[in-house]
């Protein structure tokens, strides 16, 4: 067994066993913290891969932003101590059929008859001299530049649509009326008294 | 050598946890999220395992605007769970049953 492989072993234990600890944690934030680890180990596979800049993104944005964003609203909601486990029994054994049904039949069809190395042999290392993020940002600015500006534009479309859903209306800003601002007059805003001196009356 | 079927076996047992734990945590919308990030990882593992294979960075590619489309569904998924928690009260699923007929 050479060494790529029982790197490969242990990456993929790893891997599988946070995502079965994060599926079956009681608590959201412990299942946050799993789904960290299970994420960290998706990374290190993909650096197997040789897809580093990828590896990267995923720690960095994934590990670094949106899981923080899942505690951060975790904690906010405050229900990591509710009971969010009511129905479990119920839909474990239909999800473990389910889900064992379908890895038989994935197996089946990729197993070593279909995609082993006979079939498709492991492509050669490449060298120190070869980076992976000039190939891809060659293909991402050439080739697929109207995809990334697209891109591009489902962010900013997701960032106006998660700040209009989350803004509260009235409460937390001013705001100003145009129309009553021109239909103002001057008796409504100044309002004249006659004010009549004491010390005349008294004369 | 590692070949590409452990790759393709191993992101399949990955995908089939996600979705048991759909099926587990029903009632629990953060942790549906939570299943579906994972889903998406293990789809993205099979893009870049068969990229490596077969000597082709576009499937890189997809695999970049995949992570790109999903932290923008996170985003706004966490959005309606927030909307969602101020409205009802809880995030229960079957508390937001207000469709129903």
């Amino acid at each position: 067994m050479s060494s790529e492989q029982i790197i490969f072993y242990i990456l993929s234990f790893w891997f599988i066993a946070s995502s079965l600890a994060m599926i079956f944690a009681r608590n959201a934030a412990k299942a946050v913290l799993f789904l960290v680890l299970s994420f960290f180990s998706a990374a290190s596979i993909w650096i197997l891969l040789e897809a580093e800049f990828l590896a990267i993104t995923l720690i960095l944005v994934y590990v670094g932003a949106v899981m923080v964003l899942f505690l951060f609203v975790i904690k906010m909601l405050n229900i990591d101590k509710s009971t969010l486990r009511a129905k479990f029994a119920g839909y474990l054994p239909l999800g473990l059929i389910v889900a064992l049904i379908i890895i038989a039949e994935m197996t089946l069809v990729l197993g070593g008859a279909q995609f082993g190395l006979e079939v498709i042999p492991s492509p050669a290392r490449h060298g120190a001299d070869y980076s992976n993020i000039t190939v891809l940002a060659m293909q991402l600015y050439t080739t697929y530049v109207y995809p990334f500006e697209l891109a591009a534009v489902l962010l900013l479309i997701a960032i106006i649509a998660a700040i209009t859903l989350v803004h509260k209306k009235e409460s937390t800003h001013k705001k100003q009326n145009v129309s009553e601002q021109v239909n103002v007059r001057a008796k409504d805003r100044v309002r004249l008294v006659t004010i009549t001196s004491p010390s005349k009356e008294k004369k | 050598m590692v070949s590409l079927s452990d790759y393709l076996i191993l992101s399949s047992i990955i995908f089939c946890i996600g979705l048991a734990g759909i099926f587990i945590n029903r009632t629990n919308i953060i942790t549906l999220l939570m299943c579906v990030e994972l889903i998406l990882v293990a789809v993205n593992t099979n893009f870049i395992a068969f990229s490596h294979f077969l000597g082709n960075e576009a499937g890189q590619i997809f695999v970049f605007f995949i992570l790109t489309v999903a932290a923008a569904e996170v985003a706004i998924g966490l959005a309606i769970l927030t909307l969602l928690f101020r409205v009802r009260g809880s995030i229960d699923v079957d508390v937001t049953n207000s469709l129903k007929g």
